[in-house]
């Protein structure tokens, strides 16, 4: 959709999460999850906001069922920072952006 | 400085959303304070953003999905010109003319918004047991969102826990993905519609777990069952469930109205008979905030196209 976050397959996941030079948060989502529609626009926006901080990216868990089983995710919308590749802060459910702004101070 | 409005909808369901529709074509230019994103029902859109197939919706003769319909009720809002706002209400003062209304720091001296009208249709939300641990277990086995959830569960044991059209209607979505559903309901009958009753019954993956409450949650990062107690004989026993989703029913969202609006004892907000009109003239409730009876989407859209029209009325009558 954007420029500012990137889309990952379960092809492609470990390659980016392990090269990013700088944190990234793979936001754990599925077409059929309301809550997923209503965070993704506020997610855009970090990205093109915070986009020297922080990577964002998104990972379809219909077609990366393995990789969300990888890292025990069992409730959708979660968003997992990855900092050098290690999994480092976890947000499980839909939040405003102040709250998720809020989630991710020490990152940004 | 607080900005003025004609017409402030604070809350964004069908009600909300049918009453912005209504008051903007009257050309009353409303402005609907949404709400924010959560994964409860109490968000934007509404219960209906946590569900899947709508089937009873008239119009849709093959069914919609819930938040495919309410992202057409917001569209068709905003087309005649009603403004979103994605935030939520922290404050209410309806006993000032024009109405006060806060959001963000609920502290600050100047209301965010003036209003010459109110309409209140911020809906109900989810009860959940109250149980030791339960936050932190959220999602860790713990669901609010069966439709959010149910995937990670595949061939799992799970349980549902209530006995209303809600609770089946998980159990049914949740038997597409577990191995096993238990429904635990406190009595030996359910409260379900009969068509849901007799798809429940029907249906091989679903198992029954009457006159049972559940008293403890076991595990302590993720969910690894639960405790149960039979209501009668007091005995208790262990259910083991990767996952449970709770359908018990829900509590009007009423708590920045209490002490200024007229509540049922149960804290849903009084409505005039026939109407939408509240204790206070000119604060109108529709939708579910107003509705324990009922509670469809349908009655929702209805009763938020009632509170739009007599708005309107009473602006009419107090003009100038």
């Amino acid at each position: 959709m954007s420029d500012s976050t990137t889309t990952l397959t379960a092809g492609t996941f470990d390659e980016v999460v392990n090269a990013s030079d700088k944190p990234i948060l793979v936001d754990f989502w599925a077409e059929w999850c309301g809550p997923c529609k209503m965070i993704a626009p506020i997610l855009e926006e970090i990205a093109s906001e915070q986009g020297e901080h922080i990577q964002i990216a998104k990972l379809n868990v219909d077609e990366a069922g393995d990789i969300a089983r990888r890292f025990e995710v069992m409730s959708i919308p979660t968003l997992i920072v990855f900092d050098e590749g290690v999994p480092t802060k976890r947000i499980v459910g839909a939040k405003s952006k102040d709250a998720l702004l809020e989630d991710l101070s020490e990152f940004i | 400085m607080s900005e003025h409005k004609e017409v402030v909808i604070i809350g964004s369901g069908p009600a909300g959303l049918t009453a912005a529709i209504y008051t903007a074509r009257a050309n009353l230019k409303p402005l609907v304070i949404e709400g924010e994103p959560s994964s409860t029902s109490d968000q934007p859109g509404g219960q209906l953003m946590l569900t899947t197939d709508v089937e009873n919706y008239p119009g849709f003769p093959t069914g919609i999905m819930g938040p495919e319909l309410m992202a057409n009720f917001r569209s068709q809002a905003e087309r005649f010109g009603a403004e979103l706002l994605t935030k939520k209400v922290t404050r209410v003062n309806l006993h000032a003319s024009p109405f006060e209304i806060w959001v963000g720091d609920p502290a600050s001296i100047d209301p965010t918004f003036t209003a010459d009208s109110v309409i209140v249709s911020t809906g109900a939300k989810a009860l959940m047991l109250n149980l030791p641990n339960e936050i932190e277990l959220v999602g860790h086995g713990i669901s609010t969102c069966a439709t959010c959830d149910g995937f990670f569960f595949k061939d799992q044991e799970i349980a549902v826990v209530g006995g209303g059209d809600s609770a089946v209607e998980e159990a049914m979505f949740l038997s597409r993905f577990a191995s096993k559903v238990t429904i635990i309901h406190r009595r030996d009958q359910l409260r379900a519609s009969k068509i849901m009753q007799d798809r429940a019954f029907a249906n091989p993956k679903i198992e029954f777990l009457w006159n049972h409450e559940v008293t403890e949650y076991i595990g302590d990062t993720k969910l690894e069952g639960v405790k149960v107690q039979n209501v009668t004989h007091k005995t208790e026993s262990t259910l083991s469930v990767t996952g449970l989703f709770i359908a018990i029913g829900h509590t009007p969202n009423t708590s920045i109205f209490e002490d200024q609006l007229s509540l049922h004892e149960n804290g849903y907000i009084k409505t005039e008979h026939d109407s939408s009109r509240t204790n206070i003239n000119g604060v109108f409730a529709c939708g579910d905030v107003q509705d324990f009876t009922y509670r469809q989407a349908i009655t929702a859209a209805g009763s938020g196209c009632m509170a739009a029209i007599d708005a309107e009325r009473w602006l009419e009558e107090h003009a100038g």
